[in-house]
């Protein structure tokens, strides 16, 4: 180990400034891409607190992150080999004063956050419906290969690639596939939930302003997965209404002999808007999987 | 004849074409320079067969690091479209081709370059650490390593001959069953993986036996070197976790091939019972990979402080923990399949518990360095750039594990910059520190130091590029495995960020190819002569650099933990220079053949060539009854044999 020379103050400030110009990176990332930033700007209460949470958790970790950053500095500043100033204890192995606070914080940390975690888990279950004034709407949810289909059973459409709802009003989702297992994600109001065939999965959110939002599958379902992303626009009742009606007056009509031809695979399909002939499509598409196959 | 294998087998797409004339030529080149040197007997005598632990690492290790080339080549592949591919362009590789691509890259950094490195530095360092002359199952460590080169080279078959899985690196049905893949890409995958399992398997079963029955005499547990504990801890996951692995391969194979529903969605089958069964392996593989991690840290920092290891019993503790742990946090990786909240929160707070015992280990190590002299040489670099990392990766760890913060990041590139995190600043920085620290005393000389740090530095600043911006864009919604995008999104210029990372890396391994390069070269001037270059504290320095055949002369007797520190400090006594006739296991090509028939029965099997596949697995049988059926044949190094041998080390380091 002689001859070779030690810069280790360079390094330090090397490395300092790296971690830095990281740190720094951040906030202007986050002001430049602000308006794509889904989850740190969401659009809907449920992603809203979900972000918050995420704040929350980040904030109580920073209290151990940073002084392990700290003192990683620091000791390698001080404790340097030719710095003839610092201490030498090749025997300092043990201390049961220090061991006793690095195993007690952390502890008291993790029950902090898991305490906080374990009471959001049970608010935000997805399954949970919102409390709100006003009646929650259905859309069933259909993940093809490689689209989304979405049913509203209460007004007799339905449409691809493409959902609207009015705001401020919760909506329920009826999540299946028809299809390998995919992921519904719309960042901007509410987290992920898998779409698998023969299972019903649900996902409760509301938008609380107009926009359009980026929908897509966030599980990997086969060659066309990336371009299984929609639109997800949130308007207010009086949009809704007209787009309704206008889907009840298409001319293509979505039966069971149709969505047999749809639910072939196909890839970057257009939007498309749906009158619904059978209201019970959803249910009949997880049964399905539920008999065996007739030979 | 040949089963489903036809000429369209072999026609791929431009970029793979390339890819597979590389790997001929680099494999022509390979063989060429083996018949020009002559050195086919030496390998076949000295290497192919051998038994000895020290080999067999040096031929997982680089076998790992061929891997690794490929592997990383996949991930610039991958930037490299990802940056490309936005609106209208549509990058240079299909769809279809990018999930081969992302798929190898899963399944060759997980179970060929991180099981290899951590089952190499096991066979090199722990018979050394422990004070053992050889390993419990000689012959079971050699099949161990070659079932896994084989499944190495199945997988660079899979390259040339067909395609590659395109269901991602843990192929979740039903997108692998065989409704929606019916070609032969899940096959490969699916023989490569088995192929390997069993031969992890078979390697855990050996160390775990190593390590509890081989220790030199007075070496308790509790005196046992930290890399040593992590390699018992990491050797149980792999007995527990790895029959999962194979069960439920096994499985999937009866869906595929024998049209059972274990995994389809319809007739009974059931997907989410697949996701449950190869988590319940895949969590504690990723702690497979990263315990030995924290096992060379807790070598690398105390001997570069000048101390002791701080608070011992607790890493020890820490290790156990971890150990158990790792079984009762499977579910974390699918908190989104719809469980309820009782089933999710749970899981989510034994995953925060996880935190503790690896925050009280990073405390311990910062620690060690308190009151020591600390050098800086590379080995350290790399925990320095680790501690940054890692706790960074712990963090958005724990935001992970809270169920309703995963469902916002889950799948998306935040996960994957987490992982890589902990992966990569974990597990792969662990390794190039204990690749340097350790070199000296497999090779016998040094790597290079300046070109080390240059390394360091580029892998640092290329880390911080290609996986840091990843977090923003799993804010952005930006989900894994896309091969393409919208220009509305936002992303492409962060892609593009991301792939200069990615460069920066690729200049980061090309130092470090040139810096073995040259040190091997070089290495009459860089010879280690003192086989103690650092001022160790364990037993792999008390003997020579490269070690002789038998490790130790004499068999070293132990009481207290940092034995060799002992000695130095004078507060043990010098070992007796007593020698002893020494048994070794003789050299066996049976690892090797079974090897290349296990490589030939997978693939077979993937295209469905039943008569070979039957004919190899019959050949596989016999081999294995031979062997067993075999005396027990060792060769013998006489106590003079020894005397001498040792005398001649001793006059090679005078001369010098």
């Amino acid at each position: 180990m002689k001859n070779r020379i030690q810069f280790v103050p360079l390094m330090l400030i090397f490395a300092g400034i790296i971690v830095i110009i990281v740190l720094i990176m951040q906030p202007i990332s986050v002001h430049i891409f602000r308006n794509n930033i889904a989850v740190l700007f969401p659009k809907g209460i449920i992603a809203l607190q979900e972000r918050n949470l995420l704040f929350i958790i980040q904030a109580l970790m920073l209290l151990v992150i940073i002084p392990v950053y700290i003192l990683t500095f620091i000791f390698s500043w001080k404790y340097r080999v030719n710095n003839p100033k610092a201490k030498y204890d090749p025997d300092l192995v043990d201390n049961r004063l220090a061991e006793y606070i690095w195993w007690g914080l952390p502890c008291i940390l993790t029950l902090i956050v898991g305490a906080i975690t374990w009471v959001e888990t049970y608010r935000l279950d997805p399954l949970k419906p919102i409390e709100s004034d006003k009646k929650p709407m259905t859309i069933q949810v259909v993940a093809l290969q490689w689209k989304w289909l979405f049913i509203y059973p209460e007004e007799k459409i339905a449409s691809l690639n493409f959902v609207q709802f009015p705001k401020q009003i919760p909506i329920h989702f009826e999540i299946t596939a028809d299809a390998p297992m995919n992921s519904f994600w719309i960042p901007h109001l509410a987290g992920q939930i898998y779409a698998m065939p023969k299972m019903r999965t649900e996902l409760n959110l509301i938008a609380d302003v107009e926009g359009d939002f980026r929908g897509s599958s966030a599980n990997l379902s086969g060659e066309g997965f990336a371009g299984m992303h929609f639109i997800a626009r949130a308007s207010s009742e009086e949009d809704y209404h007209h787009w309704s009606e206008s889907a009840k007056k298409s001319t293509k009509v979505l039966s069971m002999e149709e969505y047999n031809k749809l639910a072939a695979p196909s890839e970057n399909n257009p939007a498309e808007i749906y009158q619904l002939k059978d209201e019970q499509l959803f249910n009949q598409i997880i049964m399905k999987y539920m008999h065996p196959k007739e030979k | 004849m040949f089963g489903k294998l036809t000429i369209e087998a072999f026609k791929h797409e431009a970029s793979q074409n390339v890819a597979v004339c590389m790997m001929l030529l680099s494999g022509i080149g390979i063989i060429g320079i083996i018949f020009y040197t002559k050195s086919w007997k030496w390998l076949w005598n000295d290497w192919f067969t051998s038994v000895d632990p020290k080999r067999i690492g040096v031929m997982y290790i680089i076998t790992a690091l061929l891997m690794f080339f490929k592997g990383f080549a996949d991930a610039v592949m991958m930037r490299l479209q990802q940056a490309l591919s936005v609106g209208d362009s549509h990058g240079f590789i299909s769809a279809g081709h990018f999930q081969e691509v992302f798929s190898a890259h899963g399944t060759t950094m997980i179970f060929f370059v991180g099981m290899g490195v951590v089952f190499g530095l096991l066979n090199l360092i722990v018979p050394l650490q422990i004070g053992a002359r050889d390993v419990a199952f000689p012959f079971l460590n050699a099949l161990g390593f070659w079932l896994f080169a084989s499944a190495c080279v199945l997988s660079l078959v899979s390259l040339a001959v067909g395609k590659f899985s395109q269901a991602g690196w843990l192929a979740y049905p039903p997108l692998s069953g065989i409704e929606y893949s019916p070609d032969e890409g899940v096959d490969y995958w699916i023989w490569m993986v088995q192929i390997a399992g069993v031969g992890s398997t078979m390697s855990g079963i050996n160390f775990l036996v190593t390590i509890l029955k081989m220790r030199c005499p007075g070496m308790t547990l509790m005196k046992m070197p930290i890399f040593v504990w992590s390699a018992l801890c990491a050797m149980v996951l792999v007995i527990f976790a790895f029959p999962i692995l194979t069960a439920t391969l096994y499985m999937l194979t009866l869906d595929r091939y024998l049209g059972m529903h274990f995994f389809s969605a319809g007739e009974g089958g059931n997907p989410m019972l697949y996701v449950n069964l190869i988590w319940a392996w895949g969590h504690p593989e990723v702690y497979i990979l990263i315990l030995p991690a924290f096992g060379i840290f807790s070598e690398v920092v105390p001997t570069f402080s000048e101390k002791r290891l701080f608070g011992y019993v607790s890493m020890v503790w820490a290790l156990i923990l971890i150990t158990f742990l790792s079984f009762v946090v499977w579910l974390h990786h699918f908190f989104t399949m719809g469980a309820g909240p009782n089933v999710n929160a749970f899981f989510g707070v034994m995953t925060m518990l996880i935190a503790i015992p690896t925050g009280v280990k990073i405390f311990n190590w910062l620690f060690t360095k308190f009151r020591g002299r600390v050098h800086f040489t590379s080995p350290m670099l790399w925990f320095f750039a680790f501690v940054l990392n890692f706790s960074v990766g712990g963090m958005t760890g724990i935001l992970l594990s809270s169920p309703p913060v995963d469902y916002q990041v889950h799948n998306s590139l935040f996960l994957i910059a987490h992982f890589h995190g902990m992966v990569i600043g974990g597990m792969l920085f662990g390794f190039f520190s204990g690749f340097t620290y350790w070199f000296p005393k497999i090779t016998g000389f040094f790597l290079s130091e300046t070109l080390n740090r240059y390394a360091f530095w580029f892998w640092f600043t290329g880390f911080l590029l290609a996986f840091m911006p990843l977090y923003m864009l799993g804010f952005m919604g930006a989900t894994r495995r896309l091969d393409h995008y919208e220009a509305s999104t936002g992303w492409n210029s962060i892609f593009v960020v991301v792939g200069i990372g990615a460069a920066i890396i690729l200049c980061g391994i090309s130092v470090q190819a040139y810096g073995l390069f040259k040190s091997i070269k070089d290495r009459k001037k860089n010879l280690d002569i003192t086989g103690d270059p650092w001022n160790g504290r364990t037993l792999e320095w008390s003997i020579p650099s490269p070690p002789p055949i038998y490790n130790f002369a004499i068999t070293p007797t132990v009481d207290q933990l940092d034995p060799l520190w002992a000695i130095k400090r004078g507060q043990a006594p010098q070992p007796q220079k007593d020698y002893e006739d020494i048994h070794l296991p003789k050299n066996t090509p049976m690892g090797l053949y079974i090897g290349v028939l296990s490589l030939i029965v997978g693939f077979a099997m993937t295209w469905h060539i039943l008569w070979l596949a039957i004919v190899c697995f019959i050949a596989i049988i016999t081999c294995l009854i031979i062997r067993l059926s075999g005396e027990d044949e060792h060769d013998v190094i006489t106590a003079a044999q020894v005397k001498e041998m040792e005398a001649a080390s001793i006059r090679r380091r005078e001369v010098v």
